[in-house]
Formats: structure tokens, sequence, C-alpha cells
């Protein structure tokens, strides 16, 4: 694995990086045979506003997309972001409620830092106490969701109790694009630079590839994971705020069960639930292929009864193309190794 | 605060024991002789400090006055069953004649419900029922048929009788919505209806991001779309999210079913004209007069019985899996005029 990370830094482009960029070329591919497929169907699909719809919709799940990505490269796993998602989102509102004069940016940092929090907790408690991440942030994903019921009190804070300032920020545009579009275009270029530019972002690669070499060489192992789920926090405290913000109005189950759809981003993106592997790229094409079935699938005009089929069977088939793609990557591997 | 709130509910509950010993003699002759006294009315909603449940009892305690009985209103603190079996066993030592409760399980008020009965008290359900076997009938806030036909006649006269529409729906197996649907497509048979053309049934699971990804596909494979009809307070309020920020008002409209508080905003700009939901006054003045009814004797809450709601209709009793209900008539409306007394309501 890590050898793999060597070959993909070396600027001399061998084969074989070629052949690893392959396999984002594959979901590449695939998702532009779908595009081609649903335009065919109904032509405004490819359209200006569409286009900026799907992107706009798609935004929040690439954000939290790259959160998971380092996540899961350590190794881990996070069930908890819907319930801090609906934890910070319903906290800001209610801040939003109680001071509509509130600046919104404000609101942004208040919501990021609660996140940070929950991310913390769920850090020290497998970074400290031992706990396998799986288990520590079901519990948490529990204990956040009846949290968010507890502080509202099952009520929900609609849109007439927020003030326009706050609802522009993912309803507004700068260059009439929308506001989401550029957070998360601006996550990704930091995400890009942070792991391939910065120490800290390789150790979170060594890590997850062997964590007994890892250690060996010098890496804080704890501070590693507890950073990695900082930012998830971070970035899903955040992603709440912009979500009570783009639908105006903040209940109890928000986003409840829209962890499993970041985690099948981001495996559809080539990510390894083994750890140690994962890359920016791969993972913005998994958070886009969903986001076009999202998007895509109310526009085939077809039976409610075969959506949610014809969603699994996608995905099902961009996963195979996936597998069959990296075995004969790794065929490749072997074949140089041994020549 | 809590604290406060305890001593107050035990003053209460001192004052009302007085009350109890002082009219004691009177209901024991009452017994003996029914014609004597006020009979006492107990309305149990789910918890205190529910606006909603305010409302609803607001309804049932101006409507009880009205034909001159007692009214006694009583919730738990928490909407918990316990809370509301202790508050039963209470009425049933106090001897009222008819118990309506807003069940928090519909199962686990029946020993209650039935010890009640068993004294001869009458037990009607409202708003969220209970069982068959504890209670005499329920009292349902909304009639399917006329919601269905309500939203068509809305719609068309929001559109002037001509154009495309579209329903967004919660999910495709929800049974209440489904059933509203029929009645929509039966209403749209209608000779007046010949130019509305209900182009697609969509789908939004009452989750916020499909609502909105299923509106916005709606809006582009019709683009001459002139009406969207949402039946579910998230899909509604989604709907009315995506045609603001696309600066749709007065070209599509939008109507259905939602929480005057999730529709406000939209109500208030002219997105959605107007909407509807039930109305909880309504609902509670309902529960008020099926429960003098009840304690009259004048209906027991047999398949086919008339029941008299005075300036809401009359309404038959139909069958609800094993037990009877009744249903209320149209649904209420939320417009701008409205909307701003309701939208701190619920």
């Amino acid at each position: 694995m890590e050898t793999k990370e060597a070959h993909a830094e070396n600027p001399k482009k061998n084969m074989l990086t070629l052949f690893y960029q392959f396999r984002e070329l594959g979901l590449l591919f695939f998702i532009i045979l779908l595009c081609i497929g649903v335009q065919i169907r109904n032509p405004s699909f490819l359209t200006g506003e569409n286009i900026l719809d799907l992107a706009t919709n798609t935004s929040i799940l690439v954000i939290l997309s790259l959160g998971m990505m380092i996540v899961l490269i350590t190794r881990g796993i996070d069930l908890s972001i819907g319930a801090v998602i609906a934890l910070s989102g319903m906290l800001t509102a209610q801040l939003v409620a109680a001071n509509p004069s509130i600046n919104p940016l404000l609101c942004l940092l208040f919501g990021t830092v609660i996140g940070a929090v929950c991310g913390m907790v769920i850090g020290l408690l497998i970074a400290r106490v031992g706990l396998l991440p799986i288990i520590a942030t079901l519990a948490l994903m529990n204990i956040f969701r009846g949290l968010t019921f507890l502080v509202s009190d099952g009520e929900w804070v609609s849109s007439y109790q927020m003030s326009d300032g706050f609802v522009a920020l993912a309803g507004g545009s700068f260059l009439g694009i929308n506001h989401l579009i550029w957070i998360a275009v601006f996550f990704c270029l930091v995400f890009f630079y942070f792991l391939n530019y910065t120490r800290t972002g390789r150790q979170i690669y060594a890590v997850g590839s062997n964590p007994q070499s890892a250690a060996v060489s010098g890496i804080k192992q704890g501070r590693v994971l507890l950073l990695v789920y900082t930012i998830m926090g971070g970035l899903s405290g955040l992603c709440g705020v912009l979500w009570v913000s783009k639908f105006a109005s903040a209940q109890g189950d928000t986003a409840s069960g829209y962890e499993l759809t970041v985690i099948a981003a981001c495996i559809l993106g080539g990510v390894s639930i083994a750890g140690g592997s994962g890359k920016l790229a791969g993972v913005l094409l998994g958070a886009i292929l969903l986001g076009i079935l999202n998007n895509a699938l109310p526009l085939l005009n077809v039976s409610p009864f075969w959506q949610n089929g014809i969603q699994g069977f996608i995905i099902l088939l961009a996963v195979i193309v996936n597998a069959i793609v990296k075995r004969r990557v790794d065929r490749t591997h072997l074949l140089r190794r041994a020549g | 605060m809590k604290k406060f709130a305890k001593w107050v509910g035990m003053f209460v509950l001192v004052c009302m024991l007085a009350a109890c010993s002082q009219g004691a003699p009177e209901s024991n002759g009452a017994s003996s002789n029914t014609d004597d006294g006020p009979k006492k009315y107990a309305f149990v909603f789910k918890n205190t400090g529910n606006p909603y449940g305010e409302k609803m009892q607001e309804g049932f305690e101006s409507a009880v006055k009205e034909l001159g009985g007692e009214v006694i209103l009583r919730s738990p603190d928490q909407p918990t069953a316990e809370g509301q079996i202790q508050i039963i066993e209470q009425l049933i030592t106090q001897k009222v004649d008819v118990i309506a409760v807003a069940g928090n399980d519909p199962d686990a008020l029946e020993p209650a419900l039935k010890k009640a009965r068993n004294q001869g008290i009458k037990v009607l359900s409202v708003d969220s029922a209970v069982n068959a076997a504890s209670r005499n009938i329920h009292v349902n806030q909304a009639n399917p048929e006329r919601i269905g036909r309500v939203q068509i006649e809305a719609v068309s006269e929001m559109i002037g009788g001509e154009g495309q529409i579209a329903v967004l729906s919660a999910t495709s197996q929800a049974t209440n919505q489904n059933e509203w649907i029929e009645w929509m497509k039966k209403e749209l048979e209608k000779e007046e209806y010949k130019n509305i053309e209900l182009v697609k049934v969509a789908y939004g699971d009452d989750l916020r991001d499909k609502s909105v990804s299923e509106t916005e596909a709606l809006l582009k494979s019709y683009p001459d779309l002139k009406a969207i009809i949402a039946p579910t307070t998230v899909g509604i309020a989604a709907a009315g999210k995506v045609l603001t920020d696309k600066g749709l008002e007065g070209e599509v409209a939008l109507t259905g079913l939602g929480l005057p508080s999730e529709m406000a905003t939209y109500i208030e700009s002219g997105v959605s004209p107007w909407m509807y939901l039930w109305n909880p006054i309504d609902v509670g003045k309902a529960a008020a007069y099926t429960a003098y009814e009840l304690g009259e004797d004048n209906i027991s809450g047999e398949l086919g019985e008339k029941v008299d709601l005075r300036d809401l209709g009359e309404v038959e009793v139909v069958e609800d899996g094993e037990g009877t209900q009744i249903m209320l008539g149209d649904p209420f409306k939320f417009d701008k005029e409205n909307i701003n007394e309701w939208k701190d309501v619920y």
C-alpha cells in the first residue's frame, strides 16, 4: 500500500500510475454512460439549471464524504454523522429563532464548533479508551439523536422563525452559483492540499495502511485518530447548519440514516473499508454518482416501486465495474513485481 | 419552575378533592336520579403545554359549556400512557359521566378505560385512537373523501380550472395519502375539471432532500405545470422552498396539507395561496358534542347511528378496524388572513 502511495507521488508517470488512475477513469466512464442514458430519456437533464440544481443538492454529500474518507482511511467508520447534523442544525436553528439578528457566519461557526465537540468526544473514546469505532459511533449516534429530541422537545423550528440572512446561507448564490457549491469546492481544495502535501495528511494514510509500522516510525496514532474524528464532527456540524438553512426547517429526525449514503459515496469512490487507501477524486466521483441518481431517477418517470430497485442496481453495477478494474490493476501490479 | 408547577398541580388537586367532597352527595343523588345536576365531561389530552392540545381543549370546553355540562380538562406532564392511566383512575373516582381521551398508546390504556366503562362511564377517543375494546367510539379529525375533493376544488380555483397539475405525496405506501389521492382522482372525473390534467404523482418519502429533488424534477419534466398538491407537511414545505428559491410564485400554485408553522412563510409570500389541515378547535368541539350524545344515551357508538355535531353538521358512525368512528367534514383552510394566529399554535 505504501509503495502505491510512493508511486503516486512519483512525478515520473510510469505505467503503474496510469493504471491506478484508470480506476477512477472507470467510474467516470460509467457516470458519462449513465448521463447519456438519462439525457436520451429526458432532455431536460443536461440543462444549465438542472446541472446547478444537481450540484447544489450534492454539495453537502461531497463535504461529508471528504470527512468520511479520512475516517475510513484510518480503518474507522463514523455512524454518528446524521445525528450530529440533526443536533447542530437544531441548536443553530434555535439560536437563530431566539436571536434573529445574529450574523449568519457566526451560525456556521457555532454549528461547526458543536459538531467538532461531538467529534472530539468520539475521537477520545476511540483513541484514548480504545473502543471500536463502529460501537463508539453507534452508541453516540443514539445519544446525539436523543439529545436532539431533548433540546427540541419534539418541536420543529420552521422557516418563519428563521432570519432571511440565515436562509440565504445555503439558498443564496455568488456569481450565479449557489453558496453550497462554493463551500464544497473550497473543502475539496483544502482536502486535496491537506492529504497530499502536509505531514499530517500523509500520517493519516500511514496509520490506516499499517498501524504497527506507523507507530514504529514515531507517528502518534492517538493524535491522528482524534484529529480525524474531530474533523469529521466539525464537517457534520457545518453541514447541519447548511442542511437546516437549505430546507429552512429543523426537525428531530433531520438527516436520519444519511450516514449510510455518505459511506456509500466513499465506498463507490474506491475508499477501502479496510483502511489505508482512498483518493479524493474517487470520493468526489462516488458522491457525484449518488447525486446524479437522486436527481435523475425522478426525471426518468419510472414507477416509485422501481426507483429503489434501479438505484440499487446501478450502484451494484458501478461496484462490479470497479472491482473488475481493480482486479486487473492488481494483476498487472503482480506481473510487474515478477518481472 | 418545575417545583412551582408541582405546587400548582397539588393545589388544583386539593381544590378538586374539595369540590368532589362537596359534590359527593349531589352525585350520589345523580346516580339514582339522572336528571339532577350537570353531567361531568372529562377530556384527557396527551400532555400539558402542547399548543395543538390546548386549542383542542379550548374547543371541547366551549362546546360542553354551551350544552350546560361541567368540564374537567386534565393532561399528564409528559406524553406517557402511565400519566394518562393515573388521571383516568382519578376521573373514575370523581364519577365523571364521559371521558374523552387522546391516547398516548392505543393498548396501554385498555385496563383503566375498561374499568371506567364497567362503572358506566362512556369513553371516546379523539385525534389518536385507543383500541376498540377501550372505547365506545372514536372521533377522527379528517374525512378522507372531503380532504381529497377539497384539494381539487382549491387547485381548480387557483389555476382557473385549466392546466397541468401534479401531486407530491409522502411514500408510495402511505395509507392516508393514497386514500386522499384516490379521492382527488375521483373528483377530477367531474365534468367541470375536464381541462385539468393530473400529470404525475411523485413521492418525496417525507424526506426533505428527496421531496426537493422530486419537486425540481416535476418543474423540469412539465414546464407548463400550473399547480402542485402536496398532502403532507414535509412535502408541501419542501415544495414551497423550491418554488421560493426558483422565484415561481404566481406561476406555479401550491396547496395541500401542512402544519401552519411550517407553511407560514410560504403562505405569507403567496407561493401557496392557501392550504388545509384539520382545526384542533373543531376536533375538540366534535369530541364534546359526541361526548354529550353519549352521555345523554342518544347514541351508543353502534354502526349506522347519526351524530349531531351542531354547526359541524351531522355525521354517520362508520367502521374503523374492529371499532367504530365518526369523521369530521371539510379540513380547515389556512390563508394569509389567519396564518399569523395559527403559526405559533402547531
